[in-house]
């Protein structure tokens, strides 16, 4: 697989980042051949990764880093890597299945909905060092897909 | 975020616009409970038709609200959710436990 593009950027882990952030993953992924729905569904995967390393990894502290690197390959597939440096994860398997949260107060549907909006999903976390999340989505055009 | 309210009888109307994520749970959730509680509401529509974006920072607030309508035995519903915002909604099975209207109307005749 080809790298056609890529774009890196960082910012400050405040809650008025996770738009800004989606909506510049947003942006970037309109390059692909893809529908407005799923430009929605990259948005939304976005803001639960952000969402994720500013309350779970940082604690809701707002003058830490948080990494976004998307790259296309290909035309059609889109990798999203959202890296923080925060508190990490002790039990991955845990904070991944559905209805669990750390926060009695939230739903636990962060990790659902980035599994279901993308095709491979892969979490990287060491206590005291961070987390990255790796999301992958292809989008094939229809011809392609039943060819 | 622009917020409207609105009383109908023991109904608390709220109307959201713009995109609902971390930024703006904390302050909708705070400001809905004020409301709930000053105004003495049992029941809880929340209108949608001008909210651009929901993530699971938005669906905390909506089921924890509905967690609390519930305790007074009130009633909430969610009304004119864009196909976008409807798609979550269906996807955390918050629609099966809130019922979805196309319109506030409806939702005030049950």
């Amino acid at each position: 697989m080809g790298i056609k593009n890529f774009v890196h950027f960082e910012f400050q882990s405040l809650p008025e980042n996770v738009s800004f952030a989606r909506a510049c993953v947003g942006a970037f992924a309109s390059q692909l051949d893809c529908t407005l729905d799923d430009i929605e569904e990259v948005k939304l995967v976005v803001s639960e990764a952000v969402s994720n390393s500013i309350i779970h990894g940082y604690q809701n502290k707002t003058n830490q880093k948080i990494e976004i690197t998307v790259t296309i390959y290909d035309d059609q597939t889109l990798e999203m890597m959202i890296k923080d440096y925060g508190i990490g994860i002790e039990d991955i398997e845990q904070a991944m299945q559905a209805n669990y949260s750390s926060d009695a107060a939230r739903m636990g549907l962060g990790f659902t909905f980035m599994q279901s909006f993308t095709d491979e999903m892969e979490v990287l976390s060491k206590p005291g060092e961070g987390t990255s999340v790796r999301l992958k989505r292809s989008f094939f055009k229809e011809s392609e897909a039943f060819a | 975020m622009d917020i409207e309210l609105k009383m109908i009888r023991n109904t608390l109307i709220i109307r959201l616009k713009g995109e609902f994520d971390l930024l703006k749970a904390e302050k909708i959730r705070r400001l809905i409970d004020e409301k709930l509680q000053d105004k003495q509401a049992r029941n809880l529509i929340l209108n949608l038709e001008k909210v651009s974006f929901v993530d699971s920072s938005g669906l905390g607030v909506i089921i924890g609200r509905y967690k609390k309508i519930q305790e007074k035995e009130g009633s909430m519903y969610i009304v004119g959710a864009q196909p976008v915002v409807e798609k979550i909604l269906t996807l955390s099975g918050i629609n099966k436990l809130i019922p979805l209207f196309k319109n506030e109307q409806e939702a005030l005749k049950i």
